[in-house]
């Protein structure tokens, strides 16, 4: 069943292209819930004392937080659909108190359910084909895939069938399920990487070699957390036909071998760090060798199945470029700002893609209200398709919006306070719940954000630096990816004091590179002025049209670091 | 300790010997990995064997004196420590028809996790029994009707009735 399908475009709110559950999904989600729901019961009449009980809440996306349970759902693939962005919303307002948090790993975080909610929220998420399994816990997380997907310019194979492929085939693994830590797994299907694949477990780019066969690049051992690495290369073209097969061959060794006596050592990238990735590529070899492969061989007709439901939807014949939008960007600057700035190329003539900046001046990165969510829905069913997408940049994304609507569409989103232009520009601030939230933290993350943004709050400024991304951490677990933000802020407790450690050249792209630190630490107050001081620099170093990752690159850490210290002779407080 | 096979609490008629524990001439008996040579060497066909291995134990070091054995036991040292699993599935693999026992901490909700990686029975501590009792271990077998991965025992495989389904 596909958007062409006239059954489901008769359907009210029928979701168009995404997966849709059959019977044997609907009643592995349901049958989920209601384990779920039994184990809650048994917590709390004592047959599973709360040791015991941890995994298995985690695996259903509920944690123990600061001040309460968080419970995480999972958007598989970022993808969603107006039907499902409403129950979102429902859920916010009924169980949560108007709210929910979108993560970098397409999740979205409810910050107060109640325990004894949980499985009717289960249900709920159940009733609309969506789930909060291996959310958390460590086991296979939910796999997530390039929020362009499908309709990026620069796209060899969409790679959502691969993320649902997989998705479906890490859900409550026997084998798996029990491993030494979490693990993550993204997949793109294109030639710039939106997914930060060289900074997860696994990280699958779909390539196609010289005799035009589709496989996968697959890379090991990326992450952030307090020990960062880039990923590396366990099999450099994987047949599709072998995918699955590999994939169980680096789980085996990953789960025989991963430590276990040090959960801060205790990725898969600490095994590929000691070990070494010609090690690591060799065992994975041996076990590909020896395992029955029979039973993992890619099955074309699944594949085929889950594929049709990722079907453009139908889009209309348009010319390049619509004179309505022209005219409206002449006529209505604020407008023309946001269209420079969030929309994107679209592959289909006519049509763009727009992101939704969840990062108003001053607001939470990520968060979203009920009504927010709800106008989200409707936005995307009048103008594209019904089908929305969370970024890890914590932005939604609707991605077949004609420009010819995209006036209309913004006039929409600016009523509901959703039209800030700043999509990629220095107030798109990743930032993690911090100690405003999370009972991991050392420091805030989202009052510095709220001040950095504050601090570029004229967005001709914005606009001038151009792309810039600032990722913010509130401790050395790296929620925020402050390691892969071409400026990083690292939120630390020393002596009783919030310090923030600014780093800098960090890429979660290809050419991925970890942040390098700029120096001491400096507190919460200064942290807005020294970011402020870096930007100014960059500005008056940076050749026509270089970004501040390029100009960082070219001239070299060094000197930012001695600008930095100048101003601070010259009396800036840092 | 209290071993379920099938979703029962059933008795156990094998038995552990202590380290310190002579070799008896018959029955049924479990001994250390350490002490394994010594009992392939002595022990009759009147005596059934098993073995008590850890789950780190390479299965190649098993994998000479496996027909020879009729139980292996792996111990789980936390219930949250997944290898015992895998090294279930690899001794299948590698062609182990005997009874596969999984000896630890488990809980009830890992039951099917167990099942699907080729065990066959499970070894708990009192305690945990009777906290977590037979319905218990039952409902957990039940929990699922199907699961989505191939290759692995317990379930019927959803890609499976799925391939059946599109050619009739």
């Amino acid at each position: 069943m596909t958007a062409h399908d006239p059954e489901a475009l008769r359907r009210p709110n029928a979701p168009t292209t995404t997966y849709r559950y059959d019977d044997y999904d609907a009643a592995f989600v349901r049958e989920r819930v209601a384990e779920f729901r039994e184990q809650v019961r048994r917590r709390l009449s004592g047959a599973l004392t709360e040791e015991e009980f941890r995994p298995f809440r985690l695996m259903n996306g509920l944690y123990l937080q600061l001040h309460a349970y968080m419970l995480r759902v999972a958007i598989p693939y970022g993808t969603l659909t107006a039907r499902q962005m409403r129950r979102l919303a429902d859920i916010a307002d009924r169980w949560d108190k108007g709210y929910g948090h979108f993560t970098t790993r397409q999740n979205l975080q409810y910050n107060w359910p109640k325990l004894v909610d949980t499985p009717d929220i289960l249900e709920a998420l159940a009733d609309v084909e969506m789930h909060a399994i291996q959310t958390s816990g460590n086991c296979i997380r939910n796999v997530t895939a390039d929020h362009f997907a499908g309709v990026a310019p620069d796209e060899i194979e969409d790679p959502r069938p691969t993320a649902e492929f997989l998705r479906q085939w890490s859900s409550l693994h026997p084998e798996f399920s029990f491993l030494p830590r979490k693990f993550k797994i993204a997949v793109t299907g294109a030639e710039h990487d939106r997914a930060a694949i060289m900074v997860h477990d696994i990280g699958l780019r779909i390539v196609r070699n010289d005799k035009g066969e589709i496989g996968y690049q697959v890379v090991a051992g990326g992450g952030l957390g307090r020990s960062p690495f880039v990923g590396k290369v366990v099999g450099d073209f994987v047949p599709r036909h072998d995918l699955l097969a590999f994939l169980e061959a680096i789980m085996r060794v990953y789960n025989r071998f991963g430590r276990r006596d040090n959960k801060y050592k205790a990725r898969i990238k600490i095994l590929v760090h000691e070990k070494g990735i010609d090690d690591i590529r060799a065992e994975v070899e041996a076990e590909f060798a020896a395992m029955d492969r029979s039973v993992f061989v890619h099955d074309p007709e699944e594949f085929e199945r889950i594929a049709g439901f990722f079907a453009p939807p139908p889009y209309e014949s348009l010319a390049r470029d619509s004179q309505i939008l022209h005219a409206a960007k002449l006529e209505t600057p604020a407008f023309a700002n946001f269209a420079d700035v969030n929309v994107s190329a679209h592959k289909i003539p006519g049509y763009a893609i727009v992101t939704v900046s969840l990062k108003p001046i001053g607001g939470v990165p990520g968060d979203a209200t009920s009504d927010q969510m709800r106008v989200l829905a409707d936005a995307s069913e009048r103008f594209g398709f019904g089908e929305l997408r969370v970024s890890h940049e914590q932005n939604i994304i609707l991605p077949h919006v004609k420009q010819d609507d995209l006036f209309a569409l913004w006039r929409m989103l600016d009523a509901a306070g959703l039209a800030t232009a700043n999509a990629g520009l220095v107030s798109d601030i990743i930032a993690c719940p911090g100690m405003d939230y999370c009972s991991l933290a050392t420091a805030r993350s989202i009052p510095i954000a709220q001040a950095i943004s504050k601090r570029f709050a004229d967005m001709s400024r914005q606009r001038r630096i151009g792309k810039l991304g600032i990722k913010i951490s509130g401790c050395i677990n790296a929620c925020g990816h402050h390691h892969v933000g071409a400026i990083g802020i690292l939120g630390l407790e020393k002596k009783g004091q919030e310090s923030y450690q600014i780093t800098l050249g960090g890429d979660p792209t290809f050419s991925a590179s970890i942040g390098e630190i700029l120096g001491p630490g400096v507190t919460a107050e200064q942290a807005p002025d020294v970011i402020e001081h870096l930007v100014d620099f960059y500005l008056a170093e940076r050749e026509e049209g270089e970004a501040f990752i390029d100009t960082w690159r070219r001239i070299g850490h060094a000197r930012f670091k001695d600008a930095l210290r100048r101003e601070g002779e010259d009396g800036a407080d840092i | 300790m209290a071993l379920i096979s099938d979703g029962r609490f059933i008795e156990d008629d094998w038995r552990r010997l202590a380290e310190e524990e002579a070799l008896p001439k018959a029955g049924k008996v479990i001994v250390s990995l350490a002490r394994l040579p010594h009992a392939l060497e002595v022990l009759g066909p009147e005596s059934a064997l098993g073995v008590i291995v850890p789950n780190t134990t390479e299965v190649l070091a098993l994998v000479e004196s496996a027909p020879r054995l009729q139980l292996v036991s792996i111990s789980f040292p936390a219930f949250s420590d997944g290898r015992g699993f895998s090294l279930a599935g690899l001794l299948r693999r590698a062609g182990f028809k005997g009874e596969l026992r999984a000896s630890g901490r488990l809980v009830a909700d890992q039951y099917s996790h167990a099942v699907g990686c080729g065990f066959d029975t499970i070894e708990i501590p009192d305690d945990l029994a009777e906290r977590q009792g037979e319905e218990q271990w039952r409902a957990a077998l039940n929990a699922y009707a199907m699961s989505y991965q191939r290759g692995y025992p317990g379930r019927g495989s959803i890609l499976e009735a799925r391939r059946r389904a599109a050619r009739p």
